[in-house]
Order: structure tokens, then C-alpha cells, then sequence
């Protein structure tokens, strides 16, 4: 029984084992000459498991007493959980070492991190839930603050610590309300609770405690506050993490306790999330437009994109759950794009994030503009780039659930989004000639990814790789 | 009222309102000791309802250890809680507004509050039967057979804890001197000390 268990878990166990070996290999050789390797060898790891987890056959299997679950949902996320991991953490390697910022605790931080959201999306039972996400936003936290001697990077650890303290405690006490109602925190027990398309009020208090300590983590508006102020504090690699892999874990977890817990009673939490998004679209699409700070921007754009996201899973149905998945992959791969070139962004040897500093840009390096451009446009949902698909996925599954208003209102709120997005890319084709960017500062790998992010929204747009079945395939398994 | 009854409000009232003080008291090291209270009378409580285990646990981690930690360190730190609080207070009617809404809210929550009516069955199908094993051992049962995972997920989460305080804090200062324990051992006696036969009136 147990072996059984442990063998459905082995990917989680193999890179927990390998997070601490390359731990005890960084302490007893070289400290923190190792971290290159240890990033690269991390990332191979990463690679080699969303491989592995890609392979494993079909079905539903569940351990440790329902506890954890793998199904093709859970197999879909990881595999994009890990390449987005993979992806960061090679891409900015360069930029630690030149930064002063190659620590080789990052590396094993990362992967601890990761381990926490495979744990997240196989969660069937709020206590692996809890002990997952957990495991996760304690490693973030310390990332977060990694520039230990700057002010704001430990601002923003410490703001981002104190808020996930304080949602974790709101997603206890909804936790506990809920096990107060149903006398278990299995998921399928929770269900078995659940008659007739209603919840009582116990456990409708407990959602809503749950849904607003997992909202935190999205950062969907009114539980923002952290997210642009952790985002510019943070060293930019790790603003990079935060923006891609967490937040594709922590949509999916969300999705998978509305579903396999509150699955038969979408009416009761589709409201609230419908207003999260609106709130999050909105406030997203207003808060960018005043910014002059690039990390800044890109916060208030995850605010935004995580409300499309959340119109998505607000429908209720299994295309829902396919939109929403389809939107955080194509949201991660572009994220990668963008966060390879603000990685990029230097004058004189120092990092520079000012919006202005990207005047005139177009003129001195085309062929990275043009990547740049075509990543804002996917981000606003211009066609013909991918953007536009994830976007019209979420559209269509709030239609069909019958939910024109918020369909319409996310329509309005991507067109103010626009604007800033456009912003950019006016700065960088028609902006004055002012002091900008240096060039040619680019590294050979975070070239690729921008450069592969960008051909990718554009030929994307013939199949999207497939991911559209791989999504649908996904979703399937999670609502029948 | 039966004992029971009176030693549980006593417990309960002591709880809450040591927990009021912890937040309120005006020194900080105050704090940790209403902090201690607030544990004690929460181990009664556990008492009271039969699990000794948890209490005994209680006491002995949490205010042996825990506590007294919080302690040494309130007592090391250099914060000016008087500015903080001027800060608080600055605040305080936008909480209170939030506090009693919520409180409001938690009152009609708790007027009807019902269980699911099979909640009973499932909180029982997880427990090992109570008549067979005693308390401790049940809890053992569960922690380290039933939800062994989670036992392991939580050995991760204080290995980052651990990773995390030493990236954060630890500095190796290159400005001193470290004992080299293996190079005094291995030294030489017989080199360590150098004779010279000073004649007098020239020095050396």
C-alpha cells in the first residue's frame, strides 16, 4: 500500500531528494561558485520530470487516502509548472552572476518551490492543500528578499511574508469552518456534503474564507495590495518566477478545490469569482496606466490577466477550466518572453527598469523590438498572436455559461489595457531621442527565450501547438 | 453550575482576555507573558476536553520553548513599540469598522449554525477507535500511518525555514581570526618555541 503510494509520488520525491543533494553539494564544494551549475543542472531536472510526467499513461490515481491525487489535470499543470521553472531559472542565470546575486540556495530554493505546487495541484484534501502551498510561498518569500543588503528587496520579502501569513490564516480559519461543517477536509467528503446544488451557510462562509486566502495568492483584486510593491522589490529574476510558475499553480489550485470540492454547487462560487475578476480586470487595466516603472506595469498586467483567467473558471463548466488552463500557459510562456528582455535592460552596467528608458529603442535594436512588440500585443489580445486566442477561450466560456455582462465587461477592461501596453511599444517606435538602453547587452539565453516566446505567439496562432487538446484533455478529468 | 462547567468559563475568560492583553500591553515583554497565560489556560481548555496529549504538548513546546524564545528575542531587539502603536492608532477606526462587521457576520453565521448531517460519521471513519487505544497513541496512529504524507511535507517546509534564516542572515565576516582547530593540533612542539642565547650587553 504504501509503496504504491510512494511510486505514484515519485516525481515529487525525486526532486525533493534531488533539492537536497544539491543542497549538501553547494555546502561542502564550492558555496556559491556552484550556483551556474546547480541552475543549469536544476533546470535539466526540471525538464527531465515535465518530461516523465508528460509520458505517464492516462488515469486517475489517488494516494495516501485521497490525499493526493494525479490525473491529467494535475499532469498538465506540472508539466507547464516546470518548464516555466526551467525556463526562468536559465535564462537569468547570467544576471545573477553579474549582479552579485548568484547564491547557490536560489537553485534548491526554486525547486523546494516547485515541489510545493506539484504538491498544490495533486492537493485532494485541504491539509495536503495547506502543506503545499505553504511549502511554496515559504521558499518564495525568501527568494523574494534574496538581495538581502537592499532595502527594497527586503521590504518586499517582509510585505509579501506578512500578507501570506495573513491569507494562510484566512484559509485556516475557512479551512476549519469547513471541516466544522463537514466533518472531514477530503475533498470528496466535502462533496458528499453538498445536496441539491446548495451549500449550507457553514460551509458557503467556509468557501468564501478559502476563495479569499487563495485569492492572495493570485493577487486577484482586493487582495493585491502586495503584488506591485513585492514585484519591483524583488531582483528581477525572481519577479520572473513569481509571475510565471506560482501563479499558474495557484489558478489551478483554486481550480481544483472548486471543483473536486464544490464541484456540484457552481452557482454558490461563480458569483464570487465573477466579481473578483471584474475587480481584478479593472484595477489591473486603471493601476498600469500611471506607471513609469516596468516591474510595476507588469504587476498590475498579472492583476489583470489572473481576472481573464478567473472569467474563465467563473463559468463553471469544463470549458471553463480549459480556457482558464489555456490562458495561464500562453500568460507564463509570454511572461518568460518579457521578463527575459527587462532582464536585459541596462545603462552604463546597471539595471534600469524606467519606462522612458525604452525611448527610441526600435532605432538601435529592431529585431528586439519587434519581439517586443509582438509580446505586447499578444499580452492586450491584439490578433493575429496567441494573446488574442487565450482570450477569446475565456470570452467564449463566459458566453456559453451565460454570462454575456462579464464577457462584455472584459472586453472594455482589455481595451484599457491596451493602452498601456501600446505605450510601450510607442515609447520603443516613436519615443524622443532621449539617453536609453544600452545594447548589445543581451546574453545568448534569454535572447532565445525572448526571440522563441515571440515566434511562438505568432506561429502559435496555426494550432497552438496543440495545447488546445492537451487542455481540453485536462479539464475533462477534472470535471466530468 | 457544575464544576465542569465553572472551571471551563474560568479557562475561557482567561484565555480571551490574556489574548486581548497580549495585543494591548503596553511592554513588550509584558506581551509574551500574557502570551504564556494565554497558553496555559489553552492547555486547561485541552484538558477539559479530554485531550491531555496536546496539552501536555502544549505546555511543554510551547511555553517551554516557544515563549521563551519569544522572549530572548523581544527582550534583544531595539524596536520603539511606542512608535509602532502611534502608527496603529492611526488606523485603529478603519479596523474596528472591518472588526465589527465581521463580528457581525460571525454572530449570524454561529445563530444557525448546523453540521452536515453525516459530518459525525465522517469525523469518526478517520479516528482509530478510542475504546481499543488511548488518546496518545491514536494521535500517533494518525500523525505518523494515516497522514505520513503530510508528516514528510512538513519536514520540507522547515528544511526551507532552515535555508531561508541561514541565505538571509548568515555573513561570513573575512575580518577575523577563526581557530583552526586541526592546525593547532598538528603543530609541532618542538618547533613551536625558539631558543636564543642572548649574550649580554648586545641584544638581539
Amino acid at each position: 500500500m504504501i509503496s504504491e503510494d510512494l511510486s505514484l509520488l515519485l516525481p515529487e520525491i525525486v526532486l525533493a531528494v534531488y533539492a537536497m543533494a544539491a543542497l549538501m553539494y553547494g555546502v561542502y564544494t564550492g558555496k556559491d561558485r556552484t550556483m551556474p551549475l546547480l541552475t543549469w543542472v536544476t533546470a535539466a531536472v526540471f525538464a527531465a520530470l515535465a518530461f516523465w510526467i508528460g509520458i505517464t499513461g492516462p488515469g486517475t490515481h489517488t494516494a495516501f487516502n485521497g490525499m493526493f491525487i494525479d490525473d491529467g489535470f494535475s499532469r498538465f499543470v506540472k508539466v507547464t509548472v516546470l518548464l516555466s521553472g526551467a525556463a526562468v531559472l536559465v535564462m537569468a542565470q547570467d544576471y545573477m552572476v553579474r549582479r552579485g546575486l548568484a547564491r547557490f540556495e536560489y537553485p534548491v530554493l526554486v525547486a523546494l518551490a516547485v515541489v510545493g505546487m506539484m504538491v498544490m495541484v495533486s492537493a485532494g484534501d485541504l491539509m495536503s492543500l495547506y502543506m503545499g502551498l505553504e511549502l511554496q510561498s515559504l521558499a518564495l518569500y525568501v527568494v523574494a528578499s534574496l538581495r538581502r543588503d537592499s532595502a527594497k528587496s527586503t521590504e518586499a520579502g517582509l510585505k509579501y511574508f506578512v500578507l501570506g501569513a495573513l491569507s494562510s490564516g484566512i484559509l485556516l480559519y475557512g479551512a476549519s469552518l469547513t471541516y466544522g461543517f463537514a466533518g472531514t477536509t477530503e475533498f470528496k467528503g466535502i462533496l458528499s456534503t453538498i445536496h441539491g446544488g446548495h451549500m449550507s451557510l457553514g460551509l458557503l462562509f467556509g468557501l468564501v474564507f478559502l476563495i479569499s486566502g487563495l485569492a492572495f495568492k493570485i493577487s486577484a483584486v482586493p487582495f493585491h495590495m502586495w503584488t506591485p510593491d513585492v514585484y519591483e522589490g524583488a531582483p528581477t529574476p525572481v519577479t520572473a518566477f513569481f509571475a510565471t510558475a506560482p501563479k499558474v499553480a495557484a489558478m489551478s489550485l483554486i481550480a481544483r478545490l472548486l471543483f473536486d470540492a464544490f464541484g456540484t454547487a457552481p452557482a454558490d462560487w461563480s458569483q464570487i469569482l465573477a466579481v473578483l475578476a471584474v475587480l481584478s480586470m479593472f484595477l489591473g487595466a486603471f493601476g498600469a496606466i500611471g506607471q513609469t516603472d516596468i516591474k510595476r506595469l507588469m504587476a498590475y498586467s498579472s492583476i489583470a490577466h489572473m481576472g481573464y483567467a478567473l472569467v474563465g473558471l467563473s463559468s463553471g463548466t469544463q470549458f471553463g477550466v480549459e480556457s482558464m488552463l489555456m490562458y495561464m500557459v500562453i500568460y507564463a510562456t509570454t511572461n518568460v518572453g518579457v521578463f527575459a528582455f527587462i532582464l536585459s535592460m541596462e545603462r552604463d552596467g546597471r539595471q534600469i527598469t524606467d519606462l522612458a528608458s525604452l525611448n527610441n529603442f526600435a532605432a538601435k535594436e529592431p529585431l528586439k523590438a519587434l519581439a517586443i512588440l509582438i509580446l505586447m500585443f499578444s499580452l492586450a489580445g491584439v490578433p493575429p498572436t496567441v494573446g488574442f486566442f487565450a482570450k477569446f477561450y475565456v470570452l467564449r466560456a463566459a458566453i456559453e455559461a451565460n454570462m454575456t455582462w462579464l464577457a462584455v465587461l472584459a472586453v472594455i477592461s482589455s481595451v484599457i489595457g491596451a493602452y498601456y501596453y501600446l505605450r510601450i511599444v510607442y515609447y520603443m517606435y516613436f519615443g524622443q531621442e532621449t539617453e536609453g538602453l544600452d545594447t548589445g547587452t543581451m546574453n545568448i539565453v534569454p535572447w532565445i527565450m525572448l526571440m522563441g516566446t515571440a515566434v511562438i505567439m505568432l506561429v502559435g496562432i496555426v494550432n497552438l501547438f496543440g495545447v488546445e487538446g492537451l487542455a481540453h484533455a485536462a479539464a475533462a478529468t477534472l470535471v466530468p | 453550575m457544575t464544576v465542569a462547567a465553572f472551571v471551563f468559563y474560568l479557562f475561557a475568560i482567561v484565555t480571551v482576555a490574556s489574548g486581548v492583553l497580549v495585543t494591548i500591553a503596553r511592554n513588550p515583554v509584558h506581551s509574551v507573558l500574557w502570551l504564556i497565560l494565554a497558553f496555559l489556560s489553552a492547555a486547561g481548555l485541552f484538558v477539559m476536553a479530554g485531550a491531555e496529549f496536546v496539552a501536555m504538548l502544549l505546555i511543554i513546546v510551547y511555553v517551554g520553548a516557544v515563549a521563551v524564545l519569544f522572549l530572548f528575542v523581544v527582550m534583544m531587539l531595539d524596536v520603539d513599540f511606542s512608535q509602532l502603536r502611534a502608527e496603529m492608532v492611526r488606523y485603529m477606526p478603519l479596523a474596528i469598522l472591518i472588526g465589527v462587521v465581521l463580528l457581525v457576520e460571525f454572530g449570524m453565521l454561529y445563530g444557525n449554525w448546523h453540521s452536515a448531517p453525516q459530518a459525525e460519521a465522517l469525523r469518526q471513519a478517520v479516528t482509530p477507535d478510542l475504546a481499543q487505544v488511548q488518546n496518545t497513541k491514536a494521535l500517533g496512529l494518525l500523525l505518523y500511518d494515516r497522514y505520513v504524507f503530510l508528516f514528510m511535507l512538513a519536514a520540507l517546509v522547515l528544511l526551507v525555514a532552515m535555508i531561508g534564516a541561514i541565505l538571509l542572515t548568515l555573513r561570513h565576516r573575512r575580518d577575523v581570526k577563526r581557530q583552526n582547530v586541526l592546525a593547532q593540533m598538528w603543530r609541532d612542539p618542538a618547533k613551536a618555541m625558539e631558543l636564543k642565547d642572548v649574550k649580554p650587553g648586545q641584544g638581539l
